[in-house]
């Protein structure tokens, strides 16, 4: 009775049941699973190669991978779940969490997996097995898949494969993913395993004592239909399939070959039990609960450390099979030394932090001098498409559209590219060859200091790129408020989107200035405000960890891998699914909003026509007769005097035009919100055109670049070096004929920008991090509280000593 | 092998380690690390091999510092701190596992005889 009626809460849920019935025609679905750094991403782009797709769990921003494995050459498939790193599935984590959801059928968008592939790095093969017993627990057809394998003989170790499936009872498969070996036999043996339907479970038993509370928990699950096993794992799951539970009850109580068969224990329901009796959490049900503790207390009484012995007894039976299985002749020394002796210096008193800031200033030179040349062909690419957009086209809205909403809106955010990709191409060489994890160790102390992690440090160096990536890196820090701290400071990182406006900015006013000769006040004024934001960041930091963030220093348990040649293959995956993401991005909210941008800035209409106007439409070869292309003409005539630099002749010729194309922004909804806002912005040195930039910023910072060119109609593409624009910088005028920007204007600009949250998709993605919108309207209110101040203070500061 | 025994592969329960872990805890004083006594990983002098005689922390972090192999009985050695004093570099079951000197501190090891 009971089955029949949960049923149906499990189809709904799109759990495995429906095909489980017909498993000979379904598509088989395996789980990749393994610790991190187990060769696991490079076993997964080997087995899919490109038929794979990224996407998040629903609810949380743990990456979902998929891809298509071919089987056989008979042209049968499996769909492949890559599950996220994990050491164990205690749930202490969220990847933990998530994998354990995606292994019991809990996920909504992936069935119950067929087979679960264990990746094991045979250097470092005792702690992998940890996860794979755990796995083999859960009562699934696993089959191991051994890595790493051509390092273990280096090293003189020598692991016999069927002697280790024996021992473990799941099939061993030893796989170099580089070179292709072993992946047919791996595909055969996933074949083999799936039809077995359940898997042999894991060996180990406890004491005897804690073996009978546990067959006490087995026989009551099995005797009242597991309700007690629901619950508790309910309990331990996330929220986001709670009604799974019920699902999964039904899955174990109504076998797959359906016989009328009596209930017997197997794997998984030992597997509910120790969940019941020793999981973190206790079961809901109240008498469940009673019978827990009551157990536990006396289990405690017999051994303090009962609730090691699972843990203990695990690591005893992998012992065990390693025993027979494994010949070290080289007695594990040979690459482990290798890495000793790195470590030797890359984690050295002295030589540590040192290596650790040349490799910071390598990687951030890196982009910006690498970058250049790309970027400029992009920035020329996309300039000259617009050109030949404007030639071909019939001049008019359409046209003015495309060319100044369009192309040189999207042409603004790809021209970030280049620097983008070159992060994440270093971001994958540290973590692919172990260097991360050293960071983390050397940095740990000083991150403690402020409260944080030292896994903090690598989201936060990301975040130098691009906050949404480094934010979405945070996933790894354990602790909910540690990782809480580290997503709304991520935003104080100075980004690549704010390198168009201090490029701008120093290009305007501190390209010729050098300070004893050689340093450049650019470059030294763009340090100024990276640590700026690392500072800013500290501190906020700091205060968050003893305020609304109050917690203890969070533990730090890190692994420091083996030291490995990254792999040229998985750095390109990689970088390629990151920078895509980047794109959709651009493509999207971008493109919508350089649109809007545009349609703020042209709209209403106004209806005057100056005699400048005229002036300027002669010159248009294309005449089409309207203000549009009006507008846009001005533009050239705007620029081509300025572009001679001289201020004086230009302020003559061009004022006619200048008022014209003044009165239109003026009239537009932009110019209204901008002068809107130009009282709260008056003391931080900015006027209402600049208040359009800075509106429009808010939506992206590097908005601010193709903004200002659009309302100082500075030419396509508006590179932030576009001479057009800088000069058009330079010259813009106040109503009272004054600059309105000077040198302190720039850098009040400059601070606003290291502060302020100016990304609707960092509180995109902040608001999916954190589940709700209370975090990302906090972190935009108190950044933009920060940078106004600070704004604040570097104007009026900067004034009362005499800057100007 | 396909068979749902749950006795295949079983071993006698052992649970080495507990009972010794609990009376060292108590009887060793952490600032006395003689050869052959009982005392903290934090206190281990650098590159001296030791075994893991008990974890005797509580929560997620002791949790987590046995699944990654921590456990009585594992073979345990201290690499090198971090420029700063802490955390401490330390090599169990053949791996490099980095951790605090707090937590290390809830780890009692013995020298190797």
């Amino acid at each position: 009775m009971i089955h029949t009626q949960q049923s149906p809460s499990n189809g709904t849920n799109g759990s495995d049941a429906p095909g489980d019935r017909q498993h000979a025609s379904r598509v088989l679905t395996v789980a990749l699973a393994g610790n991190p750094n187990a060769g696991k991403t490079s076993l997964f782009n080997a087995l899919t190669g490109m038929r794979q797709k990224v996407a998040n769990y629903p609810g949380v921003t743990v990456e979902r991978k998929e891809g298509v494995w071919p089987l056989g050459p008979d042209g049968t498939h499996a769909r492949l779940v890559d599950l996220p790193g994990l050491y164990s599935l205690d749930a202490a984590s969220i990847d933990e969490r998530i994998a354990r959801d995606v292994l019991t059928g809990r996920v909504a968008e992936v069935p119950r997996p067929d087979v679960v592939v264990a990746v094991v790095d045979a250097t470092n093969l005792e702690r992998n097995l940890y996860l794979t017993t755990q796995l083999l627990e859960m009562g699934r057809p696993l089959v191991v898949a051994l890595t790493m394998v051509d390092l273990a003989e280096r090293a003189r170790v020598e692991i016999d494969a069927a002697k280790l499936s024996a021992a473990i009872g799941a099939a061993v498969v030893p796989v170099t993913s580089t070179r292709g070996r072993g992946l047919e036999e791996l595909a055969a043996a996933v074949v083999a395993a799936a039809a077995k339907e359940t898997g042999a479970g894991a060996g180990w038993r406890l004491s005897p004592q804690a073996e009978a509370e546990l067959a006490a928990f087995i026989n009551a699950n099995v005797g009242n239909g597991l309700a007690g096993a629901t619950s508790s794992s309910a309990a331990i799951t996330t929220g986001t399939a709670a009604p799974a539970a019920t699902s999964r009850a039904a899955n174990l109580s109504a076998p797959t070959a359906a016989p009328p068969s009596p209930p017997r224990p197997r794997g998984d329901e030992r597997h509910e039990a120790l969940l019941t009796l020793y999981g973190e959490e206790l079961p809901a049900d109240e008498s469940l609960r009673a019978r827990v503790e009551a157990a536990r207390a006396r289990l405690a009484g017999a051994n303090p450390h009962w609730w090691q012995e699972p843990i203990v007894a695990r690591y005893e039976w992998i012992a065990g099979a390693a025993r027979d299985a494994v010949r070290d002749r080289g007695r594990g020394a040979r690459t482990r030394s290798a890495t000793e002796r790195i470590d030797r210096f890359v984690t050295h008193k002295l030589f540590g932090p040192a290596i650790l800031l040349g490799v910071m200033l390598v990687v951030l030179q890196t982009i910006f001098t690498w970058a250049q040349l790309p970027m400029d062909l992009i920035d020329g690419g996309f300039g000259a498409l617009g050109e030949l957009a404007r030639e071909r086209m019939p001049a008019g809205l359409l046209t003015d559209l495309i060319v100044d909403g369009v192309i040189a809106g999207v042409g603004g955010v790809l021209v970030f590219l280049p620097q983008i990709l070159l992060l994440f191409l270093f971001i994958a060489l540290l973590e692919d060859s172990g260097y991360m994890a050293r960071a983390a160790f050397l940095m740990d102390r000083l991150m403690r200091g402020v409260g944080l992690h030292g896994k903090a440090f690598m989201p936060l160096l990301s975040s130098f790129a691009c906050a949404i990536p480094g934010i979405m890196a945070t996933r790894t820090i354990e602790q909910p408020k540690d990782r809480l701290a580290t997503i709304l400071i991520a935003p104080f990182m100075s980004c690549s989107a704010r390198l168009p406006v201090y490029t701008l900015m120093i290009a305007a006013f501190f390209t010729e200035r050098k300070v004893f000769g050689v340093l450049s006040v650019g470059v030294l004024l763009i340090l100024a405000m990276y640590l700026l934001g690392v500072a800013v960041a500290v501190a906020v930091a700091w205060v968050l960890k003893h305020t609304i963030l109050k917690a203890p220093p969070p533990p730090l348990v890190l692994e420091l891998p083996p030291y490995r040649m990254p792999n040229a293959s998985n750095v390109l995956h990689t970088i390629f699914s990151r920078a895509w993401m980047f794109v959709r991005r651009a493509g999207t909210v971008i493109l919508a909003i350089s649109i809007l941008l545009w349609a703020l800035v042209t709209f209403p209409r106004t209806e005057i026509v100056s005699p400048a106007d005229e002036a300027a439409v002669e010159q248009q070869a294309a005449g089409g007769r309207n203000g549009g292309a009006g507008e846009e003409s001005e533009r050239e005539e705007t620029v081509q005097p300025a572009a001679g630099a001289s201020n004086v002749a230009e302020a003559v010729e061009d004022e006619g035009a200048r008022s014209e194309e003044g009165e239109q922004i003026r009239q537009s909804f932009a110019g209204r919100l901008g002068r809107l806002i130009e009282p709260a912005i008056r003391p931080l040195g900015f006027d209402w055109q600049m208040g359009i930039g800075l509106i429009a910023s808010f939506a992206a910072r590097e908005t601010l670049v193709s903004t200002l060119s659009i309302v100082y109609n500075a030419g396509d593409g508006a590179g932030e070096e576009s001479a057009s624009l800088v000069e058009a910088v330079r010259n813009a005028r106040r109503p009272d004929g004054s600059r309105a920007w000077t040198p302190l204007v720039a850098v009040s600009m400059m601070v606003l920008f290291v502060l302020a949250c100016q990304c609707m998709s960092t509180v995109a993605v902040v608001r999916r991090e954190t589940n709700s919108w209370r975090w990302p309207l906090f972190m935009v209110g108190y950044m933009l509280a920060l940078a106004y101040v600070a704004s604040l203070i570097t104007f009026q500061g900067g004034r009362l000593l005499g800057f100007s | 092998m396909a068979t749902t025994s749950p006795d295949m592969t079983a071993r006698p329960p052992s649970l080495k380690g507990h009972g010794v872990a609990a009376d060292a805890a108590q009887s060793t004083p952490s600032d006395a690390p003689a050869r052959r006594g009982v005392t903290s990983l934090s206190a281990l002098p650098h590159g001296t091999p030791a075994r893991v005689v008990s974890v005797e922390g509580e929560g997620a972090v002791a949790l987590r510092l046995m699944e990654m192999g921590v456990v009585p009985g594992a073979p345990v050695r201290v690499i090198k701190a971090a420029p700063l004093g802490d955390p401490i570099e330390v090599r169990v079951h053949g791996y490099h596992l980095a951790l605090r000197r707090s937590e290390a501190e809830t780890i009692l090891v013995t020298g190797e005889p």
